[in-house]
This record gives structure tokens, sequence and C-alpha cells, in this order.
């Protein structure tokens, strides 16, 4: 999949809600893609319009999203439906949200099958169990004629996640599907998500607002910011490498276990979509912005192959700065246990 | 040393709070807290964790007296407050002990001005004057990173990180001693959370606070506390400086969720291996208790299972 120049806005009563500015990234088979970002950052907008579920008063202003060679940006009600949860499955944040509850479990997984895909009653309830069976729901049989209710916000998720994967998609797109669970649960679920991307060669899109969660899941990072993508890279990259100063702000916003120092916050909070400041929209709340910052807005600066970041600290005659200091010794730190690990 | 400085602020002992629901006639007991004993030492952090539903709100709202304890002890300043209520009672604990919830957005009645919400203490407390008032509120105000214009406004003008700015000062205005923070940053946007992470601590050292931080996160935890707690189902389960539980956990339960925070370092990250805990073993009830592995670090566990966590503690 690749997405080109996406953008999105919605009419709201205070005006036209700018949410998705001009994204672009791509997807390759078999990688897992992290879209990373602070609560409205347009993270939810850019899959809604993926899928062709933007609500009524959105829409897509510019851009184009090819798969299999045709724009989904065209595409009509009639045309998503041959490709939304079938090609294209999504797993929601809250689990009980997407679940019927006065619809046994069982049911709600092989109707994915028998409506879907036109399987048989028969077959579907066989493939359900092994469905179930995979996302690791112990005592299957038994569970299959279970109401949601009956099942902890965990096993919930795995259902959700069985429903997803039924009409063995091709892409998985996961919208922050651990952030209401706790933590021991979700490391439980991101090994499941790993697994089940191993098995089957999906592609995954995985949104989320925790830096912390995508080390562990992602090949590639893609960091948002007011409806913008500000850096993408390799995981590596991001983590190690991080050339933003909002990456940098995020990275040093949160403590990890060997955090002594006093964090670095980020002052103000997150713009208004409707009437952006000019210039970077993160300019404002950035210690490191350049006067060009309040102006123009910064294009995408090449890093490296992998690696690119929109921010004026790229140009050759920017100033050179530096990322915190908490951040750095992290990244330090970081390295020495690599180092050591490998001897 | 005073007698004073040779006993923490605040001593829970044995505490158990549960609820307890009839439905068509059976009776259902929840032990949300059960048989639990810390104390907390003046100025210090406390961080407790644990999974949601494991008792760590009802914890902190029994020790503040929202609730009646079931059985067992709190004492404040060597004062017992887990008695029958009476006004006098209620007096001293609100002057002494203050709580900041976790939703900003719940915890702030949307038809009040923020100078209604944080004077509403000081009223409570005999500050007649308003003017007095209104310098007060407007000073914390300050305090918190907040402008004295915010005063006129409703709660639903402004953002997350704001309005937990809002819940702090209404806290601290009454000058407590000790404040009971329950999941201050869960809801709050990860840039946002280190404001008020910042902010805690900075107001902490200004007002000498003694603080008991709640939360799920054990990275936060870690970071803000000198000693932390762990709670499982009810019971603590561990308790330890922050150090020495990261750095030797012995409980299993404990292995499991420092095991499960997810770190900023994709390479680690890749390499770590998950502990999962599956629950405790069956051993009769009376068999456990808290007990010292090393001085300052105890884990809930049989006279056996002591022994065990000794050798482990010393390889
Ligand atoms: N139906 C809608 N009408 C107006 N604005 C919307 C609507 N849906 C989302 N938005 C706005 O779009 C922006 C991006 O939202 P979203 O993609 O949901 O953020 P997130 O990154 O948290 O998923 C936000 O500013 C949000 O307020
Ligand atoms: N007022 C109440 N009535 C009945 N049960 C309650 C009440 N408050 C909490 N509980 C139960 O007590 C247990 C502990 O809850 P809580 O203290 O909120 O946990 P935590 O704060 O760690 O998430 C849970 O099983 C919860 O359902
Ligand atoms: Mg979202
Ligand atoms: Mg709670």
């Amino acid at each position: 999949m690749r997405v080109d120049d996406l953008s999105v806005s919605f009419r709201a009563y205070a005006g036209l809600v700018k949410a998705v500015r001009g994204v672009s990234f791509h997807l390759d088979k078999g990688e897992t893609l992290a879209i990373v970002g602070e609560s409205g950052s347009g993270k939810s907008v850019t899959m809604k319009a993926i899928l062709g579920i933007l609500p009524k008063n959105g829409r897509i202003d510019s851009g184009s999203i090819i798969y299999d060679g045709q724009d989904l940006a065209k595409f009509t009600e009639q045309e998503f439906y041959q490709i939304r949860g079938k090609k294209i499955s999504l797993v929601f944040q809250d689990p009980l949200s997407a679940l019927n509850p006065i619809m046994i479990v069982g049911k709600q997984i092989t109707e994915a099958l028998t409506l879907s895909l036109g399987m048989s009653k028969e077959r579907a309830k066989v493939r359900a169990l092994e469905l179930m069976n995979a996302v690791g729901i112990p005592d299957c049989e038994t569970r299959f004629h279970q109401y949601p209710f009956q099942f902890s916000g965990g096993m919930r998720q795995r259902v959700v996640i069985a429903i997803a994967l039924a009409s063995d998609p091709e892409i998985l797109i996961c919208d922050e599907p651990t952030t209401a669970l706790d933590v021991t649960i979700q490391a439980r679920i991101l090994e499941l998500i790993k697994e089940i991307k191993a098995q089957r060669g999906l592609s995954i899109i995985f949104i989320t607002h925790d830096l912390g969660v995508v080390a562990n899941m992602a090949d590639r990072i893609a960091v948002m910011y007011a409806g913008k993508i500000v850096e993408m890279g390799t995981s590596d990259d991001i983590f190690y490498r991080p050339v933003h100063p909002y990456t940098w702000a995020l990275l040093s916003s949160i403590p990890d276990l060997d955090t002594k120092e006093a964090l670095v916050s980020i002052p103000g909070t997150t713009p208004d979509m409707i009437h952006l400041p000019p210039g970077d929209a993160f300019s404002p709340r950035n210690k490191y912005a350049v006067a060009l910052d309040f102006e123009r807005e910064p294009p995408m600066f090449r890093v490296s192959d992998t690696h690119c970041a929109a921010t004026w600290l790229l140009h050759p005659n920017a100033p050179k700065v530096e990322m915190p200091e908490l951040l750095a010794n992290r990244i330090r730190r970081n390295a020495e246990e690599r180092i050591a690990d490998e001897r | 040393m005073s007698a004073e400085e040779l006993r923490p602020i605040l001593e829970v002992e044995n505490l158990s709070k549960h609820f307890s629901s009839k439905r068509r006639g059976r009776t259902t007991v929840v032990k949300a807290v059960d048989g639990v004993s810390f104390g907390i030492w003046k100025g210090e952090t406390f961080g407790l964790v644990g999974e949601s539903g494991c008792g760590k709100t009802t914890l902190g709202r029994t020790i503040i007296r929202l609730y009646a304890p079931t059985s067992g002890t709190i004492r404040f300043s060597g004062r017992e407050v887990s008695g029958k209520m009476t006004g006098a009672l209620r007096k001293y604990l609100t002057d002494n002990i203050a709580m900041i919830f976790q939703d900003p957005i719940a915890s702030l009645n949307p038809r009040m001005t923020v100078q209604e919400i944080i004077g509403e203490g000081l009223k409570i407390r005999g500050v007649t004057d308003e003017s007095e008032r209104r310098r007060r509120v407007e000073y914390m105000l300050e305090r918190v990173g907040l402008q004295a214009e915010h005063a006129t406004r409703y709660p639903h003008e402004f953002s997350g990180g704001q309005r937990q700015r809002i819940g702090i000062a209404r806290a601290l205005v009454v000058e407590p001693s000790m404040i009971i923070a329950d999941e201050p940053v869960s809801a709050l946007d990860v840039s946002v959370q280190a404001q008020v992470i910042n902010l805690l601590n900075s107001l902490k050292r200004e007002f000498h606070l003694t603080v008991m931080f709640i939360a799920h996160n054990l990275s936060v935890v870690k970071y803000v506390s000198d000693r932390v707690g762990v709670m499982y189902y009810g019971k603590l389960v561990e308790l330890a400086e922050s150090d020495e539980i990261y750095h030797h956990p012995l409980h299993p339960y404990t292995k499991a969720l420092l095991s499960a925070v997810p770190q900023p370092d994709p390479h680690s990250e890749k390499s770590r291996r998950r502990i999962f805990y599956e629950g405790p073993q069956a051993v009769p009830e009376g068999a456990l208790a808290m007990r010292e592995v090393i001085p300052g670090h105890s884990v809930y566990c049989t006279e056996a299972g002591l022994a065990a966590y000794r050798r482990e503690r010393d390889a």
C-alpha cells in the first residue's frame, strides 16, 4: 500500500478541522509500520480514510491511497465492501464497542465467515474454533457459547483479533489495540500480534500514542504531529538516531526504568486544528525552533535511505543543536548494554 | 531524632476493605483490600503499583476514610484515624491528607468556576474572607503553572493537563501534609505527563509533602518513588526501595510486571523474555505473610518461601 499526500478535513461548527495534512507513507508486504502521535494528531482519521469509514462531515481533500493497483481514495461504498474486513481488517482500541453484547462470541466470529466469505455454517464453526485457538483463547468449545461480558478485557481483544483474522486479510490495522489493557495483558496481546504476523505474513499498521510499545513491534515508525508525519524511519532510526525535536520531546518526556534525570516536558498543548499556527505547527512548543519555523513549514529532509524528517534543523544552514541530555544518555546507556550483550 | 521521626507519618496495619453485594439472595464478597500493612515516612514518595482492579484506589480511599475499613488500623502522625467517624476526625483528615484523582474531567464540577473549585476547601475550613480566598487561589494557580486570570473560567475551557493542574491546586490549597495521587497522569497525553510529574516533584519539595503515588505504569512509579509497594488482588505482595525492587524483584508477580513494562529500546525489547504470572500456588492462607528478605525488602510468602527468596537475593 502506498499513501501519497493524503489530506482530510472535517466540517465542524467552529470551522474547518484540518485533521490530516499531506500524509505520505508506504507499507511493504510483511512489515509492521507504527504510526505514533498524541491524541488528536490524526492517526485514526488517516486509518478511517484508508478504510472508507470517515464520518459524514469528513472528506478526503486530496491525495491517493494505492492498494493493489487501485486508488482507495476514489472508491465508492460499494467498492469498499470488497476490501474492508476482507483484504484489510481493523482492530480497535475498545474491544467492548467492537463486539455485540447480546450475541455469543462464537456466532460473531462465524458471522464474519458466513457473511463475508460465504462459508457454510458447519465449516464456519470449525474455522472459528481454529481461529479462537490461534489467538490463544483457552477452552474454545465452552468459550464459543459465551457472551462478551463473560470475557476479561484481554480475552475480548483476542476475540476481536480472531474476527479481524477471519477473512485472512493482507493488511491488519491495529488502532491502539492495547491502550485500555493492563501492562501484562498488553505484553501478551503484543506477542500474539507478532506471532500472527510471522505465521501469516501479514502487513500491519500499528497505531499508538506510546512509543515504548512500538519498540517491540515495529519495523518502521512514522511520528505524527498535528496531522503531519514529522519523522519517519526504521525503528533503530527513531529510537537511536532521532532528529526531529518533537520525537526528541516524546522520547524524553517518558521515563524508562533507568531514568533518574528530570523529565523533559513539552510546554503547552497540542494546537487547535482549526486555527493552526503559521509555519511549523510544533514551533510554539519547540524550544529548538528557529525563526524560519514560525513562518514556513519545513519540507521533508532526507537523512538516509530509510530516514527522513520535517524540520528546518536539517537545512544545511541551520544552527547545530543537540538532542536533550536525558535522551542522549539513554541512547548511550542502551548502546553500552547492547555491546555488553553482544560479547 | 524526635519520637515523631522514628515512626512513619502514615501507618497502615492489617487493613482490609471488603465489599459485599447481594444478588438473588446470595452474598458475594470482594476483598478489594485484604490484610495490607505498610508505613510511609514523612517526606517520602511511596509508589503503589498493580493492575486495574487490584485494590489501589480502594486502599487510597480507605486511608482518607471515603470508605470505612472492614478491619485493621490506620494511624496518621501517631493518631488512629480508622475508628468511628466523627466531625473532629473528618476535619483532622481533610486538614492533613488531600487526594488527586485520575480523571481530571470527572473530578471537577463543570458548573463551578476554577475559583470556586479550588476555594471550596478553604471555605469549608472557615476561610470566610472572600478576598483572602481569592488571593490564596491565585497564588496556588501560579504555583501549578496556571494564571490568575484562569480563576474565573470553567473546567471545560481547559485541556486535560490543565485540568489536572487545577486538581492539584485544589488538593494543595489547604496545605495538607500528605497527598494521595491516584493515577494522576494515566489519563494524560505522554507529552503532558512529564509536565505533571515534574510539577508534582517540585511541589513536593516546595511544600515538604509526603506523597502516596498510585499508578499502573511501573516506569512512572519507579521514577517518582523512593519506595514501591506492589499489589495483587487486594494483597501487598512486595515492598522495597524502588531501585531494589527493579534490580532484585523477588515475587513472581513483580517479575511479570517488570518484564512487561515496554521500554523505548528496540534492541533489548526484541531479545526480552516476558515472564507470565499465573496466580499464586495453593498454600494455606495462614502460612502467608509479608516477610523481610533483607532489611527494607519484604515479600508476601511462606516461611519456606522466605528461605528461597533469601538465597535468590544473595545469589
Ligand atoms: N467527526 C469529526 N468532526 C470533526 N473533527 C473531527 C472528527 N473526527 C476527528 N476530528 C478531529 O480530527 C483530529 C484528528 O483526530 P484523530 O485522528 O481521531 O486523532 P488520533 O491521532 O488521536 O487518532 C482531531 O483534532 C479531531 O478533533
Ligand atoms: N464501591 C465498590 N463496591 C463494590 N466493589 C468495589 C467498589 N469499589 C471497588 N470495588 C471492587 O474492588 C476491587 C478493587 O477495585 P479498585 O480499588 O478500584 O482497584 P484499582 O484502583 O487497583 O484498579 C475491584 O474488584 C472492584 O470491582
Ligand atoms: Mg485515535
Ligand atoms: Mg484505580
